[in-house]
């Protein structure tokens, strides 16, 4: 997305990122904060919607699985999570890791460590372009009967 | 009528532990993860997707193993358990144009900006089997075109490309991305693609050559078939849903139905592209968008011959296909049947299947499809007891009228008879 708010950046960041990838986010604080969950895990659908012709009327493409959560850390702040899917650990987590990043400076661990995912999951995108782009030809028309 | 029947417990679980026997198949052979169909079967978790109508590749794999690769199954179970889900809402609408492409083909211009991405595709294979494929040790799997045309020797060529060192950075491959696993020749020295290509319908709209696709008047919510009752003539909205989640053999039959004549249409694939997009979703508690991701998607625009009105000077005309993951045939044959969809609109004759919107939508369903004509096989025992006794009544009432009318047959043959007998003189 362009144009988006660092919290924007950060909640897209934990979307994409496997479990493994926020568990570890998660592992190298000392402890998980205390926090109350007040929406647990859920799964539930986002009915994806499409324009015709690309930009034209909106249609609905068809349903996809999301699995959301929120949680309120022990000075109120407000943690959210919500990712494509159906990993409810993960969202948990990763509501967790919101609140905590509203709350961190700039400089913060947290952020250091969303940024590496920024890094290696922008790193993956680049290089499967560079695997396409491989792909890349140059047809050549014949004349016929030439 | 469908007068349902009770009974046969013990026979239904026999049969439940019975199919549970048959999809595994024998046992001597290693079991399949729903994680080795996910990565090895993608174009078989794509369809389940697109006509059980819920992305999630997971579940559609799980679906796959469960159906015993019956995607008409697979589909109706992701329909059934997307049932159970609560609906947090609508995403905004994907921008295609934003793409991440990994493939796009026009074949309408050879050069065009951001230029023509084969990607992954079976296109330009020669349909020869790869028997390197058939080995069962785990090693990476070659690249379908390393033995091309070499049938058997394909494995010298395979095994080649497995000597070389694996690539570091394709090792860290994060879990969204997805990677194959050789590089193709050049790969490093590559760089990487345009970051946003233009649709090709927008290159030839911006001449004017092209007819607008624009939002209507305030940009409305579309039509959700699954929670109102579609009525016809349907609009544009519910047409594109209603064949998002179709058949894509339904789709493909009526397609080629319309290039063969059977519907007005010369098409040119403008650009059929596929890739990975954001979905974007505003959370009421939030009230800003949260990107939830990227899903894959293929989007085919299919450029038709002219319309013009009096307003309007002779423009192309377009068709529109968009589905889950790369499905490139189902997304084509969506957008031709999208085109002649349009009869309608463009006053042309809508004398043929593809272009009848009642036709179209009432049958590319294929969970209900398979439901109506396999609940055929279910026990219609009342029903038939009474076709019984209709057609038993019929013939005895046959019987009897053909009783009767040989007897009456008789008695006036019999008075003809008699007749002459009394009149032997008038007989000569």
């Amino acid at each position: 997305m362009s144009g988006t708010t660092p919290r924007q950046h950060w909640l897209a960041i934990l979307a994409r990122a496997s479990r493994a990838e926020i568990e570890s986010l998660a592992g190298g604080l000392s402890a998980l904060p205390d926090h109350d969950v007040l929406k647990a895990p859920e799964t539930g659908t986002v009915m994806v919607e499409g324009r015709a012709g690309g930009a034209g009327r909106r249609f609905n493409l068809g349903e996809a699985t999301v699995t959301r959560c929120v949680v309120r850390l022990g000075d109120g702040t407000m943690g959210f999570s919500y990712a494509l899917g159906r990993d409810g650990r993960k969202a948990r987590l990763a509501a967790v890791i919101d609140g905590l990043l509203q709350r961190e400076g700039e400089a913060g661990p947290l952020r250091s460590g969303v940024a590496e995912l920024a890094a290696r999951q922008q790193a993956a995108r680049t290089l499967a372009s560079r695997k396409a782009a491989a792909t890349k030809v140059d047809f050549f028309t014949l004349v016929r009967g030439a | 009528m469908y007068v349902a029947v009770k009974g046969g417990e013990a026979a239904i679980l026999a049969t439940h532990d019975l199919i549970a026997e048959a999809r595994r198949g024998n046992e001597a052979v290693p079991e399949l993860s729903v994680a080795q169909i996910r990565e090895q079967m993608g174009l078989a978790c794509a369809r389940v997707m697109n006509e059980g109508s819920l992305y999630d590749a997971d579940l559609a794999a799980l679906a796959l193993k469960q159906a015993q690769g019956d995607a008409i199954e697979a589909a109706f179970l992701m329909r059934a358990y997307r049932t159970t889900l609560p609906r947090f809402g609508s995403s905004e609408p994907v921008d295609t144009a934003q793409m991440a492409i990994r493939r796009r083909v026009s074949a309408t211009y050879k050069d065009l900006p951001g230029g023509q991405v084969l990607g992954p595709t079976y296109d330009y294979t020669h349909r020869l089997f790869d028997f390197a494929l058939m080995e069962e040790e785990p090693r990476r799997a070659p690249s379908p075109l390393a033995g091309e045309g070499r049938g058997e020797g394909s494995r010298d060529a395979a095994d080649a490309l497995l000597a070389k060192p694996a690539n570091e950075s394709d090792q860290c491959a994060p879990s969204s991305a997805p990677l194959g696993h050789l590089l193709p020749q050049g790969e490093k020295e590559r760089a990487p693609l345009d970051t946003t290509m233009p649709r090709v319908p927008d290159i030839l709209g911006a001449e004017g050559l092209m007819e607008a696709e624009e939002p209507p008047e305030g940009d409305p919510r579309p039509f959700d078939l699954t929670r109102e009752p579609v009525s016809f003539p349907a609009d544009r909205d519910v047409r594109l849903q209603a064949m998002a989640r179709g058949d894509e053999g339904f789709m493909l039959g009526l397609g080629y139905s319309v290039q063969r004549g059977y519907g007005n249409s010369h098409p040119f694939v403008g650009e059929v592209r596929v890739g990975e997009v954001s979905v974007a979703f505003v959370p009421e508690e939030l009230g800003f968008a949260v990107d939830l991701g990227e899903i894959t998607l293929t989007e085919c625009q299919m450029v038709n011959q002219f319309n013009g009105t009096k307003d309007v000077p002779p423009q192309f005309t377009r068709g529109y296909g968009l589905a889950f993951g790369h499905a490139e045939r189902k997304a084509m044959s969506m957008s031709l049947v999208d085109r002649a969809l349009k009869a309608r609109e463009f006053g042309e004759a809508a004398e043929y299947p593809a272009q009848q919107d009642e036709f179209v939508l009432y049958h590319s369903d294929n969970v209900e499809a398979a439901g109506f004509v396999e609940h055929l096989k279910l026990p219609h025992y009342v029903d038939f007891q009474g076709e019984l006794e209709l057609i038993r009544r019929i013939r005895r009432e046959r019987e009897q009228r053909l009783a009767r009318e040989t007897q009456e047959t008789q008695v006036q043959e019999t008075q003809a008879q008699e007749t002459q007998d009394t009149l032997p003189e008038a007989a000569e």
